[in-house]
């Protein structure tokens, strides 16, 4: 196949950047869209060009570090995909294609393809955890979960962070994210005693770092590899305002 | 090199709990003067900052990754051993012990693989704590798979996901301890080098990948939780970042670097489609559960598989091993593989691949059920591969997968250099020549959650630290030493990629040092990989500079490592002229299996390095067996 690429080069965060042209020739149906840019890569390292610097990990769909838009689309649009699992058999020869990286206020471009995506970590570190230190817990099978429960805790929980529902929002809403967790703990024993003050903290965090609101476009849904429900922000919010609700004054000793 | 395993005496039940009362301890408000480095968030990485950062240490960890989340860990899919024997099946902590010696190939020590066994409980119970969503059963309790090597169920699991499962429920505890400012946090850092002051590991030169900023940081002691060295083989099922960097540069320090010949090829990845391919992907083992590995029983049959009748079909794994079947360990099945494609019985492409059969598991359960058990591992094959594993067999075939060999380390898991901890994958403790699936990830938080923590204050109580800063003269060199390897990169300006070296060596270092390994292949490998280093050093090209995110140069550096280390590993491999586990010379067999060699060869090599170049000292520690006996190991 040989395909034209549209690439968004941007040196580092302080460039204003650009759409680069490039031929990608001689690729094969099989590879995946990452090894068609390691292919445009050794091209350009050849011709004393720098190449595409883009993120990318264990090519497997599970690590989330691979992020980017394929003309117009989170990780090219095809459902359930990666971009590191798209194969170059969903284009066809000759295509024009258009890649930038994830564009969104809280994740500010590091350089080409790279955006920096730590605000998702602080956004956990704020609560999107059960309290328990290591040791002093109890068995396993001690508190019976039913299946139920453990499967929907576990459609969330496969979450993995790549930010594509930030940047398929036209609002760079991190609301699929941050409720994927809540609503993963959310279903579990463990997770009831934190419950509403996860919620609270954890949306307070996502505001602080510059995500937009909810609008119910639900182009999150559409865009997350994980296919991750958007029932799961209705979770998140019915805690976030039970929270506000239930907010009391420690009213403590006199 | 001193090397003196501190195994405790006593009964092997009784050595931990008798060390651990032994151990000498440091209070609490003691606690906060000892920083810890923690290099990578791995499992053992991510469970032993987190830890360490609860009982009140001070900790800054490491990840080349943007986020320690991602890991590589991430990617274990089939699940974890736990010997809670929760399904009646005569499961026991010595079984799993036993399980593991046996499965190592009787090269792991005693002490250690008992005491994994042991942890392998608490951690279930930890991980369910944290919220970790296991697959369950309609009563509530959670439900177990088989794995190879094993004849209970004994194997926890989170859909196709577990490793991913488990690493966010350590990447959880751990980006609490950050909210709550115990540990300090550095992504996009890699460690290029160890700081030694007086005999101690006392600090790491790491470079900011985003700037190209190098510098040191500084502390009472360094964990390395860097992972494997399987990507010495350019295509492996390891991620495109992991890399020997940090236990290489370590071993360049003085650590000791036991078994490096050790790798364990994995049976059931998806073939090879061609020359740009850039890693490849496992499909799990537990897929072994209820798919049965087959080829056709005549040469050249080019029939597709359905058309392939019963009779004309062998299913070699339960031909071959009838108590184990297609649920054999994993070095046995590989070569296997190996077996019936060399006989020109492979199908696919090139013929390397074997079948791997789920016509009568549906038969026999129903679709629905095996969606329910591997659906996404379906989805991802047919993601891959553009087949439908529903409708006719998957293809696999071998691939590098995991390393056994690591750094030495002690009953303490720490290295032959005080105050060097290593956990999980990059030290060489508990699997011996072979690892049995779903180990990885137990090792990894059993190192990390409860064996670590209470070694390290044991280490912190005994020792006197004098108090040393960046300004020391011993930093100053290291820094200088990273800052001119980085220089001497960017200035050869030849022209050859970074990738096309790397996969020369990863070529040569499979025909030669892979799944078969003969005095001859290594011998020739041993003569090649020079040139190859020769080739790097005046003709490799370098883009870009070193003060900016450089993709290039992060790998030409990991690259420039893998050959040096290729070199060490063909090196053991020539010197263990016995078979073993993963490790199999074809000079030594016995109707096909591995031939062990215990008189000679019962022991751990552990390499010292004695400069560029230079042949390194191979030195022993003999594996003391008393409770198990050294036998032939059989799956028949």
């Amino acid at each position: 196949m040989e395909l034209t690429l549209h690439v968004w080069r941007q040196k580092n965060g302080q460039d204003s950047g650009k759409m680069v042209t490039y031929k990608a020739r001689d690729v094969s149906p099989e590879s995946s869209f990452l090894e068609m840019l390691d292919q445009v890569n050794e091209e350009l390292i050849g011709k004393n060009d720098e190449p595409i610097a883009f993120d990318h990990d264990c090519r497997e769909g599970i690590c989330g570090s691979c992020s980017m838009m394929i003309n117009g689309k989170a990780h090219g649009g095809r459902k359930g995909t990666t971009t590191c699992q798209l194969h170059m058999r969903s284009f066809k020869d000759g295509e024009q294609i258009y890649i930038e990286p994830w564009r969104a206020r809280a994740f500010p471009v590091v350089k080409d393809l790279v955006v920096d995506r730590g605000a998702f970590d602080r956004i956990i570190s704020k609560g999107g955890f059960v309290s328990v230190a290591t040791g002093g817990v109890p068995d396993a099978n001690a508190i019976p979960i039913s299946k139920e429960a453990a499967d929907l805790a576990m459609d969330t929980a496969e979450c993995i962070a790549c930010g594509a529902c930030v940047a398929a929002c036209k609002n760079a809403s991190a609301m699929l994210f941050v409720s994927a967790k809540v609503s993963h703990l959310a279903n579990l024993p463990q997770g009831q005693p934190e419950r509403l003050q996860r919620a609270t903290h954890m949306v307070e965090q996502m505001d602080k770092e510059g995500f937009g609101n909810c609008t119910n476009y639900f182009e999150c849904e559409a865009a997350c590899p994980k296919q991750i429900s958007v029932r799961s922000i209705a979770v998140m919010n019915r805690d976030f305002l039970k929270a506000s609700l239930l907010h009391q004054e420690p009213v403590g000793k006199a | 090199m001193k090397l003196d395993a501190k195994i405790p005496a006593g009964p092997l039940a009784e050595k931990w709990e008798k060390h651990l009362f032994e151990s000498k301890l440091v209070s609490p408000a003691n606690r906060r003067k000892f920083k810890v480095i923690v290099v990578g968030s791995g499992l053992g990485g991510s469970s032993a900052a987190a830890t360490l950062g609860e009982l009140g240490y001070k900790v800054s960890c490491f990840c080349f990754q943007d986020s320690p989340r991602r890991a590589h860990s991430i990617a274990a899919q089939g699940g974890i051993n736990g010997a809670k024997n929760y399904k009646n099946d005569g499961d026991s902590v010595r079984r799993l012990f036993y399980d593991t010696i046996k499965g190592g190939d009787f090269r792991s020590r005693e002490a250690n693989v008992y005491r994994l066994a042991d942890k392998s409980r608490s951690i279930i119970d930890q991980c369910v704590a944290q919220g970790v969503p296991f697959a369950r059963e309609y009563g509530g309790l959670l439900d177990n798979r088989s794995f190879g090597g094993a004849q209970v169920s004994r194997t926890f699991y989170a859909r196709g996901q577990t490793g991913q499962q488990l690493l966010l429920g350590a990447y959880s505890a751990l980006e609490r301890q950050i909210g709550l400012g115990h540990v300090e946090m550095h992504p996009r850092t890699e460690m290029l080098d160890l700081v030694i002051i007086d005999g101690k590991a006392r600090g790491i030169v790491v470079r900011n990948l985003i700037t190209g900023h190098v510098t040191t940081h500084m502390a009472e002691a360094v964990v390395l939780a860097t992972g494997g060295y399987g990507n010495v083989f350019y295509l492996s099922t390891n991620a495109k970042g992991c890399n020997v960097t940090a236990t290489h540069r370590a071993y360049k320090r003085g650590a000791g670097f036991a078994n490096p010949c050790y790798t364990q090829i994995h049976p059931t990845c998806i073939p090879v489609h061609g020359e740009h391919q850039s890693k490849l992907t496992l499909m799990s083992e537990s897929l072994r559960n209820d798919g049965r590995v087959w080829v056709p029983k005549a040469k050249g049959d080019t029939r597709s598989a359905d058309k392939i009748p019963e009779e004309e079909r062998d299913y070699f794994l339960e031909r071959k091993y009838p108590s184990f079947g297609n649920l054999s360990p994993r070095d046995i099945a590989s070569r296997a593989a190996k077996e019936a494609c060399d006989a020109g019985l492979g199908v696919g492409p090139g013929g390397l691949g074997v079948y791997l059969d789920f016509r009568d598991a549906i038969q026999r359960e129903g679709e629905d059920v095996i969606r329910e058990r591997y659906g996404n591992l379906f989805e991802m094959y047919q993601r891959i591969t553009d087949e439908n594993p529903y409708k006719g067999p998957m293809r696999i075939y071998p691939a590098v997968h995991y390393t056994m060999g690591g750094l030495w380390v002690d009953y303490n898991l720490m290295s032959n250099i005080e105050g060097l901890f290593v956990v999980g994958e990059a030290n060489f403790s508990d699997h011996g020549a072979n690892r049995l699936g779903a180990s990885a990830l137990m090792q990894g938080l059993a190192d990390g959650y409860f064996v670590l923590p209470s070694t390290i204050s044991d280490y912190f109580a005994k020792n006197k630290f004098d108090k040393v800063d960046t300004s020391h003269a011993e930093v100053k060199k290291v820094e200088n030493e990273v800052n001119e390897l980085t220089k001497r990169l960017l200035s050869i300006n030849g022209t050859r990629t970074v990738d096309s070296i790397h996969r020369e060596l990863g070529k040569l270092m499979w025909d030669n040092c892979g799944m078969a390994r003969s005095r001859e292949s290594l011998t020739e490998a041993l003569r090649k990989i020079p040139e190859i280093r020769n080739q790097f050093w005046t003709n490799v090209k370098v883009t870009g500079t070193g003060e900016e995110l450089n993709q290039v140069l992060e790998k030409a550096g990991r690259v420039a490592d893998f050959i040096e280390h290729a070199e060490l590993m063909c090196l053991d491999a020539l010197e263990r002229e016995e078979s073993c586990g993963g490790h199999f010379r074809v000079e030594y067999q016995e109707e096909g299996e591995a031939k062990r060699d215990d008189e000679n060869f019962a022991h751990v090599a552990v390499w010292e390095y004695t400069g560029h170049t230079k042949k390194p000292l191979r030195h022993k520690e003999e594996l003391v067996f008393e409770n198990v006996k050294l036998s032939t190991r059989s799956y028949k």
